[in-house]
C-alpha cells in the first residue's frame, strides 16, 4: 500500500491539518453527522469570488475556471463534520460583514483590490487563530476556504494540467530531471 | 425408485463437489497455492469469501483522472461513520473504498486496540499490498533459538532459498544486489532508481557509518521489464487501485492467469469457509464446509488436501471452528498455541527533514517505491537494550502545491509560488519487529456475530517493553542519521499505531518442531491433520522486520511441492 502517501500526509499535517481529512490527522473526534444547511446559487457565486481572489486568473486559469466554488460546497456537504459545516456557513456571512466594515460594500460589489486586501487580513487572522486555538475550538472559516480553494484548484483539470504539469502515464522514472526556475511543478 | 434417484443426485453432487485440492483464500498465498497445485496437475477449487474482481475490467477507478473523483480522493462523513477502522490511517481513500471489507457486516472485538484492514474480494490484499519484497536470512530464522524466545523455527534459510528464487522469478521483483548478510540478494529485475537526493544521502550514510549502514532502493514487486503477459511498471503510482498494465504482482496479474491456463482451476467467489471437515479416524480433513455469502446456503466440498490461505487471522478463525467435537479449541489447538503469538510490524514513526540545494534537479515519473535502510540494530557487534531490530522505508521529494508558504498569503504571488516545486524534503518510517508473545492472542467472541451469524474474532494483543524501547530507538536513530547526513530541520514524529495496522499480521498458527508447542510442522502441515496446510502469515514463528509477503509466497510454493510429493507417495 502507498505508505509514501502517509509521509506526504504527515508532512502536510506539520503545517495546518487538512480539515475534514483523516480523523487521526485532524484529531477530530466529533461524531460526524450531515447537517441541515445547504448552499444557494448565490453562495456558490460568492465562494467562486473568494476562491478567485485567492487563486486569480493570470496568464493561466484561475479558481473560477476550475469551478472551485461548487467544489467547496461538495466538500463541505460531504466531508465536513457538523461543527465544521456550521463554521463554514457562518463564515460566508462573517466574511461579507468584514467586507462591509472595511469597505462599506458587500464582498460581491467590492473591487479586486478591496477583496485582496480583505482576504490578506483574514488570512493573517486565520493563521493566528490556528496557532492559538485549543484542540476543540472551532477552525477559522477562512482556513477552510483557503484550503478548499488550493485543494480544489490544483486537483482540477485546469489546475493540474494548465497551471501545474500532469502526466497520466509517465512510463519511466528519472531521479535527476534537470530543473530551472520557472518550470512548473508536477500536479502529483 | 425414489431412493435411487436421490442417491444418484447426491452422488452427482458429490462428484461435482470433489476436487484434488481446495485452496481457501485467493490473496497472495492462496493464489500461489492454486497456481502451483494446478500446474502439478491437481484439480483445484479456490474459494474466495468476497466478490469476483476481474483483472483490468474491474479496476474501475484506475484510469480516471484525479479531477473525475467528486472528492478528489477524500472520503466522506458517511464513509467515516461506516469505516471507522480504515479511518485510523491512510487506508481510507476515495478510489479504493470498494476494495475494503464492509466493517458493519464484518465486525471484530478489540479487547485491546487492534487495527484490522481487510479486503474480501478476489485477489484479497494482493491488489492493495505495498509490494515491498525482502528475503529473510538465518539471522531471522535462528533468532528465536539463539535468544531463547518462543520456539525455534523448524526451517533455515537453506530450506527456503531455492523457493525465494522460484517465486521471485515468476512474480517479478525489482531490486539491487547488495551482498548484505541480513538481507540476502535474490533473482532481481533491474532496480528502480534512487533519486539524486536519495543517492546523496546514501553516500553520506555510507561514509558516516563506515559502510555499516546502507540506504538502498526498495525491492519491489513492480516490473522494471515486461515479462510474458505483463507490461512493465508505468510509474503512475496508483498500484492499489489495480494496475491496468499488470505492472505489479497480484493474484489477478500473475498467479490466477497461470492457474487458469492449466484448465485445472475452479474458482468460487462468495464462499465463506466455515470449517474444515475432519475425519477423526483417518486423522485427516475430507474437505470444507462453505456458506454462500449471497444465498446463505451451505455446501460441502471434498478434497484430498486443503490449503488454508485465508489471511493470518482468518486462517486461524477457520481452524478455531474446525474439528471442535474432538478439540473444543479447534483444529490445531492441541498444541495450546492456536490463536497465540500474534505479531505485526510496528511503524508510523521516524523523522522528516529538509535538504539544502539540488534546486536544479527534479524528478520525472511517480515511482511506486522508495528507499530502504536495512536493519543494523543488534547485528554484527551492535548491541541495544532490546532484542531484534527494524528497517526504515521512505523517500525524498520536492514539495508540491500543498506546502505552507509562510510569507505568501493570497493572490497571484501565492499562485505563482505554488506553481513551482518547493524545496527537497526527506522522510521515513521505521518497521520494527514484534516478538512472539504467548499472551498476545486472538480468540472467538461468541457473543458477537457477523452478518451471517458467525462468531467474530476478539483481538487481545499489545506492544510490550521490547517494542516500546525499540520505538524510542527507531526515532532517535533516524534523527541522528539524518542529522549526520547534513539534513536540516530534522523533525522526529510518532503517530498512532495499534497492532495490525502494519497490515503484516502474523502468527496464531505457528510452525515448529514439536506438536506440543506448535500448530504446524516444518512443511506447514497441521500436526493433527497432515493433509491440511496453512501457508499464509498465520504460520510465522517470528516476525523479523522485513515485509513478509515474499516469504509467504516461498513457503506456499515449497509446501505445495511437498504436498504433491506426499500425495504421490500416498502419505497424505
Amino acid at each position: 500500500m502507498e505508505r509514501r502517501e502517509l509521509l506526504k500526509l504527515i508532512a502536510l499535517a506539520t503545517g495546518t491539518a487538512f480539515i475534514g481529512g483523516d480523523l487521526f490527522l485532524s484529531g477530530c473526534k466529533n461524531a460526524p453527522a450531515l447537517g441541515g444547511a445547504t448552499f444557494s446559487e448565490n453562495d456558490i457565486g460568492f465562494l467562486d469570488e473568494v476562491a478567485e481572489t485567492i487563486i486569480p486568473k493570470t496568464t493561466t486559469p484561475g479558481a473560477k475556471d476550475a469551478a472551485v466554488g461548487t467544489f467547496m460546497t461538495v466538500m463541505v456537504n460531504d466531508c465536513y463534520d457538523k461543527k465544521d459545516q456550521q463554521t463554514f456557513h457562518e463564515g460566508i456571512k462573517k466574511l461579507d460583514d468584514a467586507c462591509q466594515k472595511a469597505n462599506n460594500t458587500s464582498f460581491m460589489k467590492a473591487t479586486p483590490e478591496q477583496r485582496t486586501s480583505l482576504l490578506t487580513t483574514l488570512d493573517k487572522e486565520a493563521k493566528e487563530h490556528a496557532k492559538s486555538k485549543g484542540k476543540d475550538d472551532p477552525n477559522h472559516y477562512f482556513t477552510m476556504m483557503k484550503q478548499l480553494t488550493l485543494f480544489g484548484f490544483f486537483t482540477s483539470k485546469p489546475g493540474a494540467t494548465q497551471v501545474l504539469r500532469h502526466e497520466a502515464v509517465p512510463g519511466h522514472y528519472d531521479g535527476a530531471l534537470p530543473y530551472k526556475k520557472g518550470d512548473r511543478a508536477w500536479a502529483e | 425408485m425414489p431412493d435411487s434417484t436421490k442417491v444418484n443426485i447426491n452422488n452427482k453432487a458429490d462428484q461435482q463437489n470433489t476436487f484434488d485440492a481446495i485452496v481457501v483464500g485467493s490473496g497472495i498465498s492462496g493464489g500461489w497455492a492454486a497456481k502451483e497445485l494446478c500446474e502439478k496437475g491437481l484439480k483445484v477449487l479456490m474459494l474466495e469469501r468476497g466478490r469476483p474482481l476481474e483483472h483490468v475490467k474491474d479496476y474501475k477507478s484506475a484510469s480516471k483522472e484525479k479531477w473525475e473523483f467528486p472528492h478528489r480522493g477524500s472520503t466522506t462523513v458517511v464513509q467515516k461513520e461506516k469505516y471507522p477502522v480504515l479511518h485510523r490511517g491512510w487506508a481510507a481513500s476515495e478510489p479504493i473504498m470498494d476494495y475494503w471489507t464492509n466493517e458493519e457486516d464484518c465486525p471484530y472485538t478489540e479487547k485491546k486496540p487492534f487495527t484490522w484492514w481487510r479486503s474480501y474480494q478476489m485477489g484479497g490484499r494482493s491488489i492493495l499490498w505495498g509490494r515491498q519484497s525482502y528475503r529473510w536470512s538465518d539471522l531471522d530464522f535462528e533468532a528465536n533459538a539463539k535468544e531463547g524466545i518462543a520456539i525455534d523455527w523448524p526451517i533455515r534459510y537453506k530450506d527456503l532459498a531455492q523457493w525465494y528464487d522460484y517465486v521471485e522469478k515468476f512474480a517479478g521483483i525489482s531490486g539491487s544486489s547488495e551482498g548484505l548478510p541480513q538481507l540476502p540478494d535474490g533473482q532481481f529485475l533491474p532496480p528502480m532508481e534512487l533519486n539524486i537526493v536519495e543517492k546523496d544521502v546514501a553516500a553520506r550514510i555510507k561514509d558516516k557509518y563506515k559502510g555499516s549502514r546502507h540506504l538502498i532502493i526498495g525491492r519491489v514487486a513492480n516490473l522494471t521489464q515486461a515479462i510474458p503477459g505483463r507490461t512493465a511498471c508505468q510509474f503512475r503510482n496508483r498500484c492499489w487501485e489495480g494496475c491496468p498494465f499488470g505492472g505489479y504482482f497480484s493474484t489477478q496479474s500473475s498467479t490466477l492467469p497461470a492457474a487458469m491456463k492449466t484448465g485445472n482451476l475452479t474458482v468460487r467467489p462468495f464462499s465463506i469457509v466455515t470449517r474444515i471437515v475432519y475425519d477423526k479416524d483417518a486423522r485427516k480433513a475430507t474437505g470444507v464446509e462453505v456458506l454462500d455469502a449471497e444465498t446463505n446456503q451451505t455446501y460441502q466440498y471434498h478434497s484430498k488436501i486443503v490449503f488454508v490461505c485465508a489471511s493470518s487471522l482468518n486462517s486461524t478463525w477457520v481452524l478455531f471452528n474446525s474439528a471442535t467435537d474432538i478439540w473444543p479449541g479447534g483444529l490445531g489447538s492441541s498444541s495450546g498455541e492456536l490463536g497465540h503469538n500474534v505479531m505485526d510490524h510496528h511503524y508510523n514513526l521516524g523523522a522528516f527533514g529538509m535538504i539544502e540545494g539540488f534546486e536544479d534537479k527534479y524528478v520525472y515519473g511517480r515511482r511506486a517505491n522508495g528507499f530502504y535502510i536495512p536493519r543494523f540494530a543488534n547485528l554484527f557487534g551492535d548491541k541495544r537494550d532490546y532484542l531484534r531490530g527494524f528497517g526504515y522505508q521512505g523517500s525524498a521529494s520536492r514539495q508540491g502545491w500543498s506546502r505552507e508558504i509562510a510569507e505568501m498569503n493570497i493572490g497571484a504571488g501565492l499562485k505563482d509560488a505554488l506553481t513551482e516545486p518547493g524545496p527537497w524534503t526527506i522522510g521515513a518510517t521505521g518497521f520494527g519487529e514484534i516478538l512472539p508473545y504467548h499472551d498476545n492472542k486472538i480468540s472467538l467472541d461468541k457473543n458477537k456475530k457477523d452478518k451471517w451469524g458467525l462468531p467474530v474474532l476478539e483481538m487481545d494483543a499489545e506492544l510490550k517493553d521490547n517494542e516500546l524501547k525499540m520505538r524510542k530507538d527507531i526515532v532517535a536513530e533516524l534523527k541522528a542519521m539524518f542529522e549526520a547526513s547534513g539534513i536540516k530541520n530534522v523533525y522526529p514524529y510518532e503517530t498512532y499505531y495499534s497492532i495490525g495496522q502494519g497490515i503484516h499480521e502474523m502468527g496464531t498458527a505457528r510452525m515448529g518442531r514439536d506438536p506440543k508447542t506448535s500448530v504446524l510442522n516444518d512443511h506447514n502441515q497441521v500436526w493433527d491433520a497432515k493433509n491440511v496446510f496453512v501457508t499464509d502469515g498465520a504460520c510465522m514463528t517470528s516476525a523479523a522486520c522485513q515485509n513478509p509477503s515474499l516469504t509467504y509466497m516461498a513457503l506456499t510454493a515449497r509446501a505445495a511441492d511437498y504436498a504433491v510429493e506426499e500425495l504421490k507417495k500416498n502419505n497424505i
